[in-house]
Formats: C-alpha cells, sequence, structure tokens
C-alpha cells in the first residue's frame, strides 16, 4: 500500500489503557531519509508512540505502516528493519566496547566476517576504532552514546527510533552525536527521534509536537516558529529588571520570565501594547532602554501551545 | 562581601584532578550558571562548596564561612540539592517537608505556614496527599527544590536539577527560580542546558577543573568565532559541500531545514556569498545576519581549550 520513499504512514493511531488515552488518533507521515523530531512533555505518549511503530503494542484504533509493513498484521517482521535505542541505553558496562558490538550483533542474527565487517564500519563511523578494547564503565558519557547508537545501527536498520538519546549529555558530545544522525540521514536512513533539548528539535528536518497523545503542530522548525506562536514575545532590556518584573506581574501580565537581567514577556497582542509596557516600566522606575518585539524560541512556541492545550481541554 | 569566594581549589580521586585551582567569586544575589563538558568538574566543585567534600588544597568561603573549618555553620544557610537527591517515595508530598522541617528544626509553630507556603510556590498544594514515589518527574524535581528551600536559606546549591524534565516543567522550575531571585537569594546552579544558561546573570564555564571563562551571557555569546549568517535553501546538503570553498567560511552549523555560517564580517560576505551561491546554481531562500547562541560560544571555546591541551 505505502510508497517507498514513506517510512512510517500512521493513520488515527490511537492506544487506550483503560478509560485513559495515551495516544489519540495519530495521523503522520516520515519521508525516507527524513529526521523526525516528535517532541511533547513527559507523558504525553511518545513512548506509547514508539512501542507501537516497532511492533511492540498494538494499536486499539486506527492503524500504522512502517517500512511498508502494518503493525497490526505483522509486527515481528519489522524488528529486523529498524533500530532501536532508548533513554536508558543498555550496554553492559563489564564487556568492552567490541564485546557489546557482538553481542547486539548476533542478537540481530550477523555471524562471522559480516559480523567483524559491521563492527569495523560503525566502530569507525563514531570514531571508537582505537578504544574498542576498553571496558565500556570507562568510557565517558558522550562515547557510551555514540556506541550504543552504533550498537543500534549494526543491522542497517532502514530506519531509527531515537528515545531521548541525548539526556544528561554535554553540547559538544551532542553536537557530534547529531554529525553522526546527518551522516545517517544522508545515507537514506530514516530517523524518528525524541527529545527534551529545543537545539536538537531544531536539527531536525520537520517536527510533531504532542500533547496529551493529540497532535498539535507539526512542520520544519522555522514553519512553527513562523506560524505557531498564539502571541508575541517581547524582550526589555532595563536597569532595574527586578522592579520591571514585580510591575509587569501585577499589571496582570501572564508569563514573565527573566533571562539573566532581560526580561521575557509571552502573552496574545503585544505588539500593540509596547509603549504601554514601556510607560509601565518607566513609572516603576525600572529604567527601560529596549522593549522591543522578538522572534519566539522554539521553546517559546512550545510552551505556549501545551499551555493553550492544557486551557482547551 | 562575596557569597562564594574560592582561591586554588583543589580536589583529586586517585590520578583524576576533578578541580584544579579553581578561583571563583560569585556575588550576593547572582544567579550563576555553571556550565562545561561532562567530567569538567562541575559537581565537585558544588559538594565542595555544600561542605560535603573536604578540598585537597585552597581556600573556599561561602556566606563569609570558611567550608573547610567550619561546614557545620553553613548548613543553616544554604540548600543543597545534589543530582541524586533522596526523597521519600512512600511519604507523601506533604510528609517529605515536614520531615525536612524536622531535620532543620524548625520551630513546630512555624512549620506549617512555611510548608503551605513553599506548597503553594512550587505548585504543589493540589497534590499535597501524593505519595512523592507517585509524581511525575518534574514534580519530583520541585519537591527536592521545596525540601531544599525549607529553612529560608540565603544560598542555593543545585546541581542539574532539571535533567530529563520536560521544557513546559523546567519553564515553572525557571520560573520558582526566577521568584527567589527576585527575593535576594543567591544561586549556584550547573546545568548542561544552554537555554537555561542564558536565564542566568552570570555564567562560568568549567573545563578540566578549571574556570575558563566568566560573564554575562550577553558578553560571552559574542565569543563563537566571527558573525553569523543564516541561510534557507533548498538543497541543504549541496551547500554544506560547498561552503568550506567560499573565501570567508570560518565554520558552519547544519539545523533541520538551515545552516548557520560564521564569517569575519556579515555585511562583507553577504553580497559574496550571494553571487559564490549563484554561480554555483544554488539558489538562496532567505540570508540574514542574526545573533550567535550561546551554544556556538559554548563549542567554540571547549575545542579551542581541547586543542591548546597538551596531548
Amino acid at each position: 500500500m505505502n510508497a517507498p520513499h514513506i517510512a512510517v504512514q500512521a493513520q488515527g493511531l490511537t492506544r487506550k489503557f483503560g478509560d485513559f488515552v495515551a495516544v489519540d488518533h495519530l495521523s503522520f507521515q516520515v519521508a525516507t531519509g527524513e529526521i523526525f523530531g516528535f517532541l511533547g512533555p513527559n507523558g504525553s505518549g511518545k513512548t506509547t508512540t514508539i512501542r507501537m511503530l516497532l511492533g511492540l503494542m498494538a494499536p486499539t484504533q486506527g492503524s500504522a505502516h512502517v517500512l511498508g509493513i502494518d503493525i497490526a498484521k505483522k509486527p515481528e517482521a519489522i524488528a529486523r528493519r529498524v533500530g532501536y535505542m532508548s533513554q536508558k541505553f543498555s550496554l553492559y558496562p563489564d564487556l568492552t566496547a567490541d564485546e557489546n558490538l557482538s553481542f547486539y550483533g548476533r542478537a540481530y542474527g550477523l555471524r562471522g566476517g559480516q559480523l567483524t565487517r559491521r563492527k569495523d564500519e560503525v566502530l569507525e563511523l563514531i570514531g571508537l576504532s582505537q578504544r574498542r578494547h576498553q571496558l565500556t564503565a570507562n568510557l565517558a558519557g558522550g562515547w557510551q552514546q555514540r556506541l550504543a547508537l552504533a550498537a543500534a545501527i549494526l543491522h542497517q536498520p532502514e530506519l531509527l527510533f531515537l528515545d531521548e538519546p541525548t539526556a544528561g549529555v554535554d553540547p559538544v558530545s551532542r553536537r557530534t552525536f547529531w554529525r553522526l544522525l546527518y551522516e545517517l540521514a544522508a545515507k537514506k536512513t530514516t530517523i524518528f527521534v525524541t527529545t527534551h533539548y529545543m537545539d536538537e528539535a531544531e536539527q531536525c528536518h520537520r517536527l510533531a509536537f504532542i500533547h496529551r497523545g493529540k497532535l498539535i503542530a507539526m512542520g520544519p522548525p522555522s514553519t512553527i516558529k513562523q506560524e505557531r506562536m498564539p502571541g508575541d514575545v517581547v524582550e526589555i532590556i532595563c536597569q532595574q529588571p527586578q522592579a520591571g518584573v514585580r510591575a509587569l506581574r501585577e499589571a496582570g501580565f501572564a508569563d514573565v520570565a527573566l533571562y539573566g537581567r532581560r526580561i521575557h514577556i509571552a502573552d496574545k497582542a503585544l505588539a500593540p501594547r509596547l509603549a504601554e509596557i514601556q510607560h509601565l516600566l518607566h513609572q516603576a522606575g525600572a529604567q527601560p532602554h529596549t522593549v522591543r518585539i522578538i522572534p519566539p524560541s522554539l521553546e517559546d512556541v512550545f510552551i505556549a501551545n501545551v499551555r493553550e492545550g492544557n486551557q482547551t481541554s | 562581601m562575596n557569597a562564594i569566594h574560592t582561591h586554588n581549589l583543589c580536589r583529586s580521586f586517585g590520578k583524576t584532578h576533578a578541580v584544579q585551582n579553581l578561583t571563583l567569586d560569585i556575588e550576593p544575589g547572582a544567579v550563576f550558571g555553571l556550565i562545561g563538558p561532562d567530567g569538567a568538574g562541575k559537581t565537585t566543585t558544588l559538594r565542595m562548596l555544600a561542605g560535603v567534600l573536604r578540598p585537597d588544597a585552597g581556600r573556599a568561603q561561602v556566606l563569609a564561612h570558611d567550608v573547610i573549618k567550619n561546614p557545620e555553620a553553613l548548613r543553616s544557610k544554604i540548600g543543597y540539592m545534589p543530582q541524586q537527591f533522596s526523597l521519600y517515595g512512600d511519604l507523601s508530598v506533604l510528609e517529605n517537608l515536614q520531615f525536612f522541617a524536622q531535620i532543620y528544626r524548625i520551630p513546630r509553630a512555624q512549620q506549617d505556614e512555611r510548608i503551605a507556603r513553599l506548597l503553594k510556590f512550587a505548585q504543589l498544594t493540589q497534590f499535597s496527599h501524593r505519595p512523592a514515589a507517585k509524581l511525575s518527574g518534574g514534580m519530583k524535581k520541585k519537591l527536592g527544590l521545596a525540601c531544599a528551600l525549607i529553612h529560608n536559606p540565603q544560598l542555593l546549591l543545585l546541581d542539574e536539577p532539571t535533567n530529563g524534565v520536560d521544557p513546559v516543567s523546567r519553564r515553572e522550575f525557571w520560573d520558582i527560580l526566577s521568584d527567589l531571585h527576585l527575593q535576594g537569594v543567591t544561586i549556584l546552579i550547573s546545568t548542561p542546558y544552554m537555554d537555561e544558561a542564558e536565564r542566568c546573570t552570570q555564567v562560568g564555564l568549567m573545563f578540566r577543573g578549571q574556570l575558563i571563562r566568566q560573564g554575562q551571557p550577553e558578553t560571552l555569546r559574542l565569543l563563537a568565532p566571527g558573525q553569523m549568517l543564516v541561510l534557507y535553501t533548498s538543497n541543504l546538503a549541496r551547500a554544506e559541500t560547498l561552503l568550506p570553498q567560499f573565501p570567508h567560511y570560518l565554520s558552519h552549523q547544519r539545523y533541520g531545514d538551515r545552516l548557520h555560517l560564521f564569517v569575519p564580517d556579515a555585511n562583507q560576505a553577504m553580497p559574496q556569498l550571494r553571487s559564490f551561491l549563484q554561480r554555483h546554481q544554488l539558489p538562496i531562500e532567505t540570508l540574514y545576519q542574526d545573533e550567535p547562541r550561546l551554544e556556538e560560544a559554548f563549542i567554540h571555546l571547549i575545542r579551542q581549550a581541547r586543542q591548546e591541551e597538551p596531548a
């Protein structure tokens, strides 16, 4: 049924646990070779969706095709063609890097010369060839994470699911990790990734925001930032930010946040109120010298959409 | 007098020099963000300043107390939230707070009022009777913070308090920190999130046990090499292979739907980049100059520090 350039297609995908609807009629497509970011607060249904797409859990309603395979009809056919790396990646700390790869390679049915060749290739890709005989426990966090990625791609999956792969890893290691993802995507591996880091979300080709199991926004990061902010963000630079925050909150502005010495307000229809804000800050003795509209960050948009979703449900 | 002052502070574990000659000054009322790659010494620094780990050498004064000679005097004045803090999972939110109130010997008469205020502050009032084990990740962190605040400390030491927490909960956590900042509490926080570092009044970058840069986030951001151009084009992969041949090229960073290109002078490079890409038949959708983010500067400074290291 599926066109070859579509790696994942979900149609009204739904999963209930008793009365609780964890995933609520999700419909989306992921193109082959795309890096697709799947974002949502904790408990929004991300992991449940991944479990269904991996063929580990049957949907209550709706359907999905993964690499053309119907997840309800042939879930066991999916495992060999996809890779999966979870938040708590399960490497054996008391095995060497090489031994961990052998273990996972055999589990995927690789043997002999083929296993050796693939191990060499993935170690080369992540830059760990020199240290393949080190104990995994002695590798730094960023290396362990790249090794877990190597283990997940040993069997050359066409589609890779990464569930918060970089939680707790520093920015330099995260950037190295993403360079690897781009290399994989360039070779037409499709990547389906969840993350809580908005800077990483910006590295995805396309994003989906989900909240309470429902899709609330989808598109390239820049399009989402331009089109999905339900209001404006105002940045204020002033001499007395503390006085400024107090005055703005007393005046009833909802989302007033301090960024170092700058103040950000995110609220509906702020653009026509700049003069009013300036006046208010003067009166409060905050001594503002800049009051301007700034483009929202992806985080601003994400939070505004989730809060709006909370109000309407 | 500074809230925190250290001079040549050192601590090793076996052969690993976790913190080496750290000299750090933090003003009262600051929100000081400690950033750096894994293993830079952030956690060891916080543990020494909290008085739970003895330095090998150097001096450290926290709220005018010597952490080596007089760690006990500190306890009542600081709130410390380690990375792995312990809540009692089978006790309710309220009982956890009552327990901490007893440890800190808060007089009975004050306990109820203070706990009610902290519950409201951390937006946990409606969950007072829920067992801590049944809270979401973000709520656990807020409860951990509330427990660290039970004795009204003047200084908070927070070790990556928002790890693994989603963006909405992180923003709520930071709104609480902003309120504490407005009340005059000094905060020292370590974080792997650069967007959080942007919410600090001062940021210190640690590398291999030392502080290699310190400043306001707006100033540190400008340490990214050169000026930044943002390029949107239909063929990013091709742009990525072409750009290193562009005469003004310093470095670039790929994003999902655009490239960030660093050049020495944006005004000079922009028209030349247009004709360069035109010559290679690569249509530009959008091209503009933007301010680099703190992350760009962070990565640049760490890579530079790694190159300067003796092999």
